[in-house]
This record gives structure tokens, C-alpha cells and sequence, in this order.
């Protein structure tokens, strides 16, 4: 940013035409992307929109002859990091979503001046500054180091070994932190299979595998009757009802909630067959089941 | 210079044996008093029942020590007799040693006697006195701490010392005034004896800085050669000096604090006796006749200290002529006989040894008058104004035989203590020669003439003329005589009174055994002869004495005081204390309040309102500021992207301009 | 086409990354914000680089990626254990330490 120090760097290469169409093509994207990314009501939509910015970014790299690090931003952050952010997403719940009411009073606003503020401080004395001064040019330094790659590496392993050793060690220490946060401490003893069964078949869940999906039956067993469409299972007044088609639906839509909900202890009602007194010829498969599987 | 050289024993150096034998138990007499103060106070009531036996065996015993010590130091040569013991390092800081020692010399071994044996009388009497009050085993408890104090007071061989137990005494005299603390008077008075105690005690103690600063060292031993020796500026020496005066007028009562002494006499009699006749009051004349190389080393202090003496001794004699309260006119009539012995002290070495004589003395005369107005007041029911009195020879009459001696020898009947210790006193008086001298000596007279005169009002007001109460009605009284526990002490007191003034007086007995601590008397040049001198004495105290025969045996005494209406002017000022308190109200009290009220407001609102107001200020902010940690870590956020803006822009000014 | 346009890109990235982080709740958000910036002022590291002529500026860049895998690493664990103690994912939600 010092216009003394640019106007030191000796001008060797001038931007070529190809160059700029490119990045006037991408650097729209990538803000498009960033401020999709913060307006995104969906995070899911969000980290998407954060790919597409940083795969810009990537580009930029490769425009301005740094090959590695733009497939290293590619593989390592539009690839790894990435899949982490939506991992962790998942698992946290996707459907979370965010209110966009604002909590906290004329927080919004004075992010928005501040942002804005803060860009027009960088960008306009920056733009005022750089304009006309011409750059040094990476290209030469990378045929002198016989390639980018070999360059970079070069200097990682002479004159930045030991930022590099420390880079390595952080590394290591990363994931050994990651793993104890989310290690949980077993409190009680192991629980062994037969308890583990006996748990389960005392809960009342459904023993057999659940049916795949697109079919209207609830239950693995012939004496379980499909779904109605909506979702019901027909049992009106304790008398089972007729069959009818659309269960499948419900049972979808139930499986989903119940993946959704995963965390938070509420066992997925729709499928559950055996939940009215009506049901008792539903239940006595599983008291049956119990009494075997003992 | 003759006195300087007088003083320091040996060629102005004073030196102290060693303690061995007999004195290494010095301590003891010190610690059985404490002992058996401790008993009794933490032993509670569980030592109800036994704690006057305890208290009075305690006092005993340190008697006893007393008595071995004093005839051990008979038995060695003079040079030999002061002997110190050193007791534990008591504030050893490099380059700050203060030692705890004892000194038992001519001088302290005299006073020893005369506390623990008066001390061990008064104790018996006690018992007798105080038998129905319910807080008697405190009492002796009392007794006891401050025969410990009072002996560590003398015992001390080092004005350090010598200050803990004078403000023990002062404690323990506050404790005993204020036992019926009941009585708002009883009270009041304490509270009084002891502001005005500090009054001197402030003397003292910047006395001892004094010593700190000029010597680094408070032993008698090195201030007195260095005094002696010339080592201490006469500037420094003076104030030294003045200090120890004011601490000692403090004590003692005398001019011009001696406004408290007389309002303690609302403690219990035996208290009136022990403390503030016999030994308490008298350890201002201690103090001047133990710093005697002080004295010695300049005029001026001795001659504030005679003015004092001088000046006490009247007020003493006109006040005790205008009381009626029997009590209040023996509390005169001491603050006036240590008048005479601060006459004496201040007279120089010439009278150091006839001022210690005459307090003897009067530890016994006075100690024995009190007891026997404790009797008189014990018999009439707690009645202590004497137009009430009358007549009261005929039913206590080993009371009236045993006052009756104390009375001839406080007004100097030969051949009664009195006559010998205050005629010596005169004498010296006239002798000191010049204008100072016959003034000193026409005032010694007067004061002379003045007790004979108000002691035989007091005497015959008691004992003698129409009895001014009655047998029956509201308040009948029924005199009789005290029990055997309080005649005793009274009769031994009253033996003392007579004896002791020959004992110590003629052929100079005293003034020899004190000679190595306060100098030689040597022999004065007579300004009067002697003999004469006696019989003027005598001519005006038997004066004093017909006056008083002719006013009040020979006409009848009124049953009530005059109002101040029908009385002269010098007779109401004398009822006021001389105005003394009214002075001191006028001068110190209401002035002192209008200070203290201008201080605490000061503080309240100029002080504790800049402190308050700071406090309240930061923490009224502080209160607001800490609205802003929301905890919401947004708003953190916030505030530091405004900061890094405010950097970055000031980045941007100063470097692209 | 003047170098100096990457910066701009640069500090408007990172200016929206910021806004993103004081307006989003959601901790992944913000954190995906925070990204957001490291990358923006990646480029600027390359930008410089370039401008310079010489690489240093990129190996700074590629360790600012290795650090911000780390933290990523980190910064997700800690969202993942909060998220299970507290059922939420909020930034707003985790505020105790406060008046």
C-alpha cells in the first residue's frame, strides 16, 4: 500500500488483455458469492455460495501465476474445508434455520456503516494509490525456481523450515484438540449387546429393518397395514380401517423428521406401529418378539 | 555546678551493679500482684468467694520480697546499693535496643515499701469495706494490677519502663474510679482523671522521644551520665525536663491539672487512700526525684517546678477551706501536700530527700485520714457532708483516736511526722535565699497555717459539736464502730503517721540513704536559724488552729451550707475549684468542641465527600460501562471493527496524507 | 488491467466477510465469514507477491491456509461441543460471561 515501495518494484510486465476479461468475469462472481453467502438464509445455501467465492479466489491465484496455491485453495478449501463445514452442518441439523430478525438494537446498521466504511477505506485510497503503478510480476521468479511448485518449496524448506516444522506441529495439535473437545467421557459402564437389545425391544421401536423408501408399508410385517395418504394409520375409534394409498408419503416425511430431529430424544411417532389399545394384535408380535428374544 | 556534680554518683557517672541473690527475685515483686490480678480476673466467679483473701495474700507477699530486698540492700556498702536487673530484650531491633530491666536502688526500695505495705493495709481494709459490694473480687483485682503497675513504675530501670507502668496505673486508676460506674458522677470522673492524665502523659512520652532521639537510649543510667556529663544540650535539657514536669503534674495532680483529683474521689474510699493519696498521686514527685541529674542540669525547669509546687499548695489550702464533702476536702488537702513536695523536689538536691520524707509521710497520714473517713462515711451510711456530722467522737472512738493522729501530724503538731518532713521543707524553702526564697518560704508558711486551719475544721466538724443528725426520723443514722479488718489497717497507718517523720528526718536518716540517687543535701546557709523558723511554724499553725477552734467548736455549725449569696467572693471561687474547671471548660473544652465539630465536618463532608464522591462517581460510570458487556459476542465484534477502522484511518492519514 | 484491482476485490471481500460475521447468528455462518476474510486477505497476499515480484507472499498465504485448516478443525469442535451442551448454534445463545 505504500506508493513509495510500488513505485520501487520495477515495472517488467503489464497485465495481459485475457487477464483481465477473466477477472472482470470472476471478481463479480466472487462478490456476487460472498454476499449471497451473508444473505443466504439457508446455511447449507450459504457454504455453497462460499464455494463458488473461494473457487474465484482460486482462479485469481491461478491468474496472477501461483498455480499451487490455487488447487491447493481448490483441493484443500473448496474440497476439505468445506466438506467439513457441511458435515458439521448436517450434524448439527440443516433445517435449523436462522431467524433474520435482528436481536440485538441497530446491530444490523451499524455493521452495514461499518462494512461499508471499512470498504471504502480500503478500497478508494487503495484505487487512488494503485493506479498507473505497475507490477513487478511473479513469472520470472517462478522460471528462475524451475516451476512455482519448486519454487514454493524451495523456500518452505530453506528460509521458512521452521515456520513450517511449527505449521506441522499446529497441525498435529489441531486434531488431537479436535478429537478430545468432541470426545465424550463414558459415565457409565459399556452397555453390552444383550442390553443393548433388551433396550431397544422394551422401547417398543420397530425391531426389523424399516421398510426403503417409496413403499407404502410400515412396517416390514404382514399384519401392519400401509399408511393412509396424510399420514394416519387408518386406527380411527380403535377399529382398523380400510388401506389406502399415500402412506408412503407420510412415512417419508416421518423418516425425515426423525433424521432431522436426531438429537433431540423424540423417537419418531409416525411409523410406530402399536401406540392405541386398538393395536394389540400390532403389539403381540413384539411381546412375542420380546418373549423369543430372551 | 555544685548540683551536677552532686548528682552523678561516682565523677557524673552513674553505674548500676548487677542483680544477684536477694535481687534477681526483684521480679517477683512485680509479678505477684499480676499474678493475682490474673487469678482473679480470669479466673471469674468461680473466685468470688476467695478473691480478697487471694488479693491481699498477693499484696502480701510482694511486701514481704520488699522487705528482703530493702534489708539486703541495708546490708551493702552505699556505693553498692543500686542494683540492676535485666529482664529480657524487649524491643531488639539493630541499632534500637530496648532492654526490660529492673533497678532497685535507695530510692525505688523506699517507694516498694511504702506501696506494697500501705498497699497490703489498705488490701485488709478493704475487705471490711467492700464486704457487701457484689463486685468486691474485681475490686481486689483492680487493687492488685495497680500494685503491679505502680512497683513496675518505680521498679523500672528505664523511663521506658518507668512509661508502661505509669500508663498502667493511669489505666488501673481509671478502672477504680469508675468501679460504681453506675453513678453518672463516678463515671464522669473517671473519664476526666483520665483525659487529663493524657494531658501529661503527652508530656512524658515526648519527654522519652526526646531521650530516643538525643541518646538512642531511654536507661537511666545512660541519660543520667550523659545529663550529668554535659552530653545533652541545655536546650534539649530544659525541654526534657518540662515534658517530665507536665507528665508529673499530670499524675500528681498539681497546677494546673489538678482538676481531676478532687472528682476521683467518687471512687471507693480505699481507692481515695491507696491511689490517689498514698502512692498514685506521688509518682510525679518519683519521677522529678528519679530524673533528679535531669533537674540538676537546669534552673529553669526547677524553677517552674517550685512555682508549681507554690502555687498548688495554695489553691490546695484555700479550696480545702470551702468544701463541705469530707472527702473532697482530704483530695485538697493532698493536692496541696504534694504541693509541698514539689516545693521540695524543686528546691534541688537540697530537697529531693525532704520532698521523698514528706511523701512518706504522707502516704501514711493521708492513707490513714482516708480510711478513717471511709470508716466515718462506712458508719453514716454513705453520708459524706460533715455539716451532717458532728459529734461523732463518743461512737467510734478508735477511728476518732487514729484521725485524730493523722490530723496532728498533717498540720505539723510535733512531734508528729508532719511536724518534721513540712517544717524541713520551710526551712529549705528560706533557704534557697533571696527575694525566691522568703516568697517560697512565706507561701510554705501560709500553707501551713491555712491546713492547720481547714484539718481542724474538718476534724472538729466530724468528731466534735452538736451532733447534726439524728437517731430518728427518714434518715436516722446509727454510728458505730467498723469492723476489726478496717480498724487494724487504720491504727497500724496511724502508728506511721507518728513515727514515720522522726524516723526519716532526724540525724538525717533519709536524706543519707538517698544521697547516692539524688545528690548530697550538704549543709545551706541559714537564712533563718532554724530554731526560730520552727517556732514561727508553729505560731502560725497554732493560728490556723485557734481560728478554726473559735469559728467551729466554738459556735455552732450550720446543718446546711450557706448560699453563695450570703458567702465572700473568694469563698464561692473556692467552692468552684477556683474556677479551675470553668477555666478549663472556657479554655480547652468548648474551644476543643468547636474543633472537633469543624473536624468532623470537615470530614464528613469534605473529606468522605471527595472519597464518597470519587467512589460514587467511578462506580456510577463503571455501572453504566458495564452495560456494555452484553455478553453477546457480535457486539464485541463490532466495536473491534470499529476500532481497526479508527487504526486504519489514522494509518491512512499520517502515511498517504 | 492494473494488479492493484485483486486488492480491491480483496478488501471488499474481506469488508463483506466482516459484515458477515456482526450480522449472522448461526455459528457456522460466522464462521464460514471468517473464512471468508482469511481468504480475502490470502489474496491480497498473493496480490503483493506479485507486485513485488517475488514469492514470499505466497508461502505466507499457503501457511495462512494450513493455520486456517487447523482452526477450522478446532473452531468446528468447539461449535459441535456447544451445540451438544446447548442444543443451539446461535452465537447468541453463548452469553453468560457478561454484567
Amino acid at each position: 500500500m505504500d506508493p513509495h515501495l510500488l513505485a520501487a518494484a520495477a515495472p517488467i510486465t503489464s497485465t495481459s488483455g485475457g487477464e483481465a476479461l477473466t477477472f472482470w468475469i470472476i471478481a463479480p462472481i466472487a462478490v456476487l458469492g460472498a454476499l449471497g453467502m451473508v444473505l443466504a438464509k439457508n446455511a447449507v445455501h450459504g457454504a455453497l455460495l462460499l464455494v463458488a467465492n473461494l473457487f474465484c479466489v482460486a482462479v485469481c491465484y491461478l491468474l496472477q501465476d501461483a498455480p499451487f496455491l490455487g488447487f491447493v485453495q481448490i483441493v484443500v478449501y473448496t474440497g476439505a474445508i468445506m466438506v467439513l463445514f457441511l458435515f458439521v452442518l448436517m450434524l448439527i441439523g440443516v433445517d435449523s434455520t436462522e431467524s433474520l430478525v435482528e436481536t440485538l438494537r441497530g446491530q444490523r446498521l451499524a455493521a452495514t456503516v461499518l462494512g461499508l466504511g471499512f470498504a471504502g477505506l480500503l478500497v478508494f485510497p487503495l484505487g487512488k494509490v494503485i493506479k498507473g503503478q505497475p507490477a513487478a510480476g511473479v513469472a520470472d521468479v517462478n522460471k528462475a525456481g524451475g516451476g512455482n511448485i519448486h519454487a514454493i518449496a524451495r523456500l518452505l524448506f530453506t528460509d521458512y523450515v521452521f515456520a513450517f516444522e511449527a505449521v506441522s506441529a499446529l497441525l498435529v495439535i489441531a486434531a488431537v484438540g479436535a478429537m478430545i473437545l468432541t470426545h465424550r467421557e463414558r459415565t457409565g459402564p459399556k452397555p453390552s449387546q444383550r442390553e443393548t437389545l433388551r433396550r431397544r425391544i422394551e422401547s417398543g421401536a420397530v425391531l426389523t429393518p424399516v421398510p426403503g423408501p417409496g413403499v407404502y408399508a410400515r412396517a416390514d410385517s404382514a399384519d401392519q397395514r400401509p399408511a393412509l395418504p396424510g399420514g394416519s394409520n387408518g386406527l380411527v375409534g380403535g377399529a382398523p380401517s380400510e388401506l389406502g394409498p399415500g402412506g408412503g408419503a407420510a412415512g417419508g416425511r416421518g423418516d425425515d423428521a426423525g433424521a432431522g430431529d436426531a438429537g433431540d430424544g423424540k423417537a419418531p411417532s409416525g411409523p410406530v406401529p402399536a401406540t392405541g389399545p386398538g393395536a394389540a394384535g400390532g403389539a403381540a408380535p413384539v411381546g412375542a418378539g420380546k418373549g423369543s428374544g430372551l | 555546678m555544685t548540683p551536677a556534680v552532686a548528682a552523678g554518683a561516682e565523677g557524673g557517672a552513674v553505674h548500676y551493679a548487677a542483680a544477684s541473690g536477694a535481687f534477681s527475685l526483684s521480679w517477683l515483686l512485680i509479678a505477684l500482684p499480676l499474678a493475682g490480678a490474673a487469678v482473679l480476673l480470669l479466673g471469674g466467679k468461680r473466685t468470688d468467694k476467695f478473691g480478697h483473701v487471694v488479693g491481699t495474700v498477693a499484696a502480701l507477699a510482694s511486701f514481704v520480697v520488699g522487705l528482703v530486698i530493702f534489708f539486703t540492700l541495708v546490708g551493702r556498702d552505699g556505693s553498692d546499693r543500686a542494683v540492676s536487673q535485666h529482664l529480657f530484650s524487649w524491643i531488639p531491633v539493630n541499632g534500637f535496643q530496648v532492654d526490660a530491666g529492673l533497678l532497685v536502688d535507695q530510692l525505688s526500695v523506699v517507694f516498694v515499701l511504702l506501696i506494697t505495705g500501705v498497699g497490703t493495709l489498705i488490701h485488709i481494709y478493704s475487705i471490711g469495706y467492700m464486704a457487701h459490694d457484689p463486685g468486691r473480687r474485681k475490686f481486689f483485682a483492680y487493687m492488685n494490677l495497680f500494685l503491679a503497675s505502680m512497683l513496675l513504675l518505680v521498679l523500672g530501670n528505664n523511663f521506658l519502663a518507668l512509661y508502661a507502668g505509669w500508663e498502667l496505673v493511669g489505666l488501673s486508676s481509671f478502672l477504680l474510679i469508675k468501679f460504681w460506674e453506675y453513678k453518672p458522677a463516678a463515671a464522669t470522673a473517671a473519664n476526666k482523671a483520665f483525659y487529663m492524665n493524657r494531658v501529661g502523659d503527652v508530656g512524658l512520652a515526648i519527654a522519652i522521644m526526646f531521650m530516643f532521639g538525643t541518646l538512642g537510649s531511654t536507661n537511666y543510667d545512660h541519660v543520667f551520665t550523659a545529663a550529668a556529663g554535659g552530653a545533652i544540650g541545655h536546650g534539649t535539657i530544659t525541654a526534657i525536663a518540662l515534658l517530665l514536669l507536665l507528665g508529673a503534674c499530670g499524675k500528681s495532680g498539681q497546677f494546673p491539672l489538678q482538676a481531676w483529683l478532687p472528682d476521683a474521689m467518687e471512687g471507693p474510699t480505699p481507692i481515695s487512700a491507696l491511689i490517689h493519696a498514698a502512692t498514685m498521686v506521688t509518682a510525679g514527685v518519683y519521677l522529678i526525684a528519679r530524673s533528679a541529674p535531669v533537674f540538676n542540669e537546669t534552673q529553669a525547669a526547677r524553677t517552674v517546678v517550685v512555682i508549681i509546687g507554690a502555687v498548688t499548695i495554695l489553691i490546695g489550702c484555700v479550696i480545702g477551706c470551702a468544701y463541705d464533702d469530707i472527702k473532697k476536702v482530704l483530695a485538697y488537702s493532698t493536692v496541696s501536700q504534694i504541693g509541698y513536695m514539689f516545693l521540695a523536689v524543686g528546691l534541688g538536691p537540697a530537697g529531693y530527700a525532704l520532698g521523698i520524707a514528706h511523701l512518706l509521710a504522707h502516704g501514711f497520714f493521708k492513707a490513714g485520714l482516708f480510711l478513717g473517713s471511709g470508716s466515718v462515711i462506712h458508719a453514716m451510711d454513705d453520708e459524706q457532708d460533715m455539716r451532717r456530722y458532728g459529734g461523732l467522737w463518743k461512737y467510734m472512738k478508735v477511728t476518732w483516736v487514729t484521725f485524730g493522729l493523722g490530723y496532728l501530724a498533717i498540720i505539723g503538731c510535733p512531734p508528729f511526722s508532719g511536724f518534721f518532713t513540712k517544717d524541713k521543707i520551710i526551712e529549705t524553702a528560706f533557704d534557697k535565699g533571696g527575694t525566691s526564697g522568703y516568697i517560697l518560704g512565706i507561701v510554705a508558711l501560709l500553707g501551713a497555717g491555712i491546713t492547720a486551719f481547714y484539718m481542724t475544721r474538718l476534724f472538729l466538724m466530724t468528731f466534735h459539736g452538736k451532733a447534726r443528725w439524728s437517731h430518728e426520723g427518714a434518715d436516722a443514722k446509727h454510728p458505730h464502730e467498723s469492723p476489726t479488718t478496717m480498724t487494724g489497717p487504720m491504727i497500724l497507718l496511724a502508728i506511721g503517721s507518728v513515727a514515720a517523720g522522726a524516723l526519716f528526718v532526724v540525724g538525717g536518716t533519709l536524706q543519707d540513704w538517698l544521697a547516692p540517687v539524688v545528690g548530697e543535701h550538704g549543709e545551706a546557709d541559714h537564712v533563718l536559724s532554724p530554731t526560730v523558723l520552727t517556732l514561727l511554724t508553729l505560731v502560725v499553725s497554732a493560728g490556723g488552729l485557734a481560728g478554726a477552734v473559735l469559728r467551729y467548736q466554738l459556735r455552732p455549725v450550720d446543718a446546711v451550707a450557706k448560699p453563695d449569696a450570703a458567702v465572700s467572693p473568694l469563698t464561692v471561687a473556692a467552692r468552684h475549684d477556683l474556677y479551675a474547671n470553668t477555666f478549663n471548660e472556657a479554655a480547652f473544652m468548648i474551644p476543643g468542641n468547636y474543633l472537633v465539630r469543624f473536624l468532623v465536618w470537615f470530614d464528613k463532608i469534605i473529606i468522605d465527600g471527595l472519597v464518597g464522591g470519587t467512589a460514587a462517581t467511578i462506580g456510577g460510570l463503571s455501572g453504566r460501562l458495564r452495560r456494555t458487556q452484553t455478553g453477546y459476542v457480535r457486539t464485541y465484534a463490532l466495536s473491534m471493527l470499529g476500532g481497526t477502522i479508527l487504526v486504519v484511518g489514522a494509518l491512512l492519514l499520517v502515511r498517504a496524507g | 488491467m492494473n494488479p492493484g484491482n485483486y486488492l480491491v476485490l480483496s478488501g471488499l471481500l474481506f469488508a463483506i466477510g466482516a459484515v458477515g460475521v456482526l450480522v449472522r447468528r448461526n455459528a457456522i455462518v460466522v464462521f464460514m465469514c471468517v473464512e471468508l476474510m482469511l481468504n480475502a486477505v490470502n489474496l491480497s497476499l498473493v496480490t503483493f507477491s506479485r507486485i513485488q515480484g517475488n514469492l514470499e507472499g505466497q508461502v505466507i498465504a499457503f501457511f495462512v491456509m494450513v493455520v486456517a485448516a487447523a482452526e477450522v478443525v478446532i473452531g468446528l469442535a468447539i461449535i459441535l461441543t456447544i451445540f451438544r451442551t446447548r442444543r443451539s448454534a446461535s452465537v447468541d445463545d453463548v452469553n453468560l460471561l457478561k454484567y
